[in-house]
């Protein structure tokens, strides 16, 4: 399926783009991060299990056993630091 | 119905914005309002600018839930939040948080519990540029920390 990635703070600048369209066979969250991390490089550094990531399905923030569907909207970013 | 919140690279008119708020309502016996400014120093290190980032949609969003809660929660007739992004300077307003009520218990309440919310849950991230170069604000335990008192787990410094 299409899935529409995007990146914020220090994941985009890490990754050197604010988003991506991606082809996947990935069925949740979690599995989709596993195959940004098995692309190696900025993707896999940033993204790395063990690391403070937070991820948001669809514009609400999701743990990854949340499940992707046709044109969903994923967005990978560090914790949030407003106010 | 006024926008209840807002996302501006512009700064704010505090007194316009409480007096839009209580407009010609009156059952109002209490407003309460936070200011966050920018501070010259963070981590023991001068901070000359800071730049903030957000989720377009996303964040409009997430805070809209939380006024949303907030009105659950509490016995409040208003509530406004203001954010600022892009380019802000020491002694600068980035966020602005206006609640009115009946009485002062509701509104600060209200007020504090929005502030908790929106430091975890809210996707902001701010950037310090600093003499050693620049660098991404951490996010605090505390604030986590600050909203689990409200019965809200949070874990958004959590690996």
């Amino acid at each position: 399926m299409r899935v529409n990635l995007k990146y914020f703070a220090s994941i985009r600048e890490s990754v050197g783009t604010g988003s991506e369209q991606l082809q996947t066979t990935a069925a949740t969250l979690g599995a989709l991060r596993d195959e940004l991390i098995a692309r190696g490089g900025a993707h896999a550094q940033s993204l790395a299990r063990g690391r403070a990531v937070r991820v948001a399905l669809n514009q609400v923030m999701s743990g990854e056993e949340a499940a992707l569907s046709e044109g969903c909207e994923v967005a990978f970013f560090p914790p949030v630091t407003g106010g | 119905m006024a926008s209840r919140v807002s996302i501006q690279t512009e700064d704010f008119d505090v007194a316009a914005e409480i007096a839009a708020l209580r407009a010609q309502d009156k059952r109002v016996g209490a407003v309460c309002t936070f200011i966050g400014t920018v501070r010259d120093r963070n981590d023991g290190q001068a901070v000359s600018t800071m730049e903030l980032e957000h989720y377009p949609g996303m964040t409009e969003k997430s805070i809209e839930a939380m006024i949303d809660e907030a009105f659950r929660r509490f016995d409040i007739y208003a509530a406004r939040v203001i954010h600022r992004v892009g380019l802000l300077q020491p002694l600068d307003q980035i966020v602005l948080v206006v609640v009115t009520s009946a009485h002062r218990g509701e509104s600060f309440q209200a007020c504090e519990f929005l502030m908790d919310y929106l430091k975890t849950q809210a996707p902001f991230w701010k950037k310090e540029q600093t003499p050693e170069g620049a660098r991404w604000v951490d996010a605090r335990v505390s604030d986590d920390a600050a909203l689990a008192k409200w019965g809200i787990a949070s874990s958004n410094t959590a690996a």
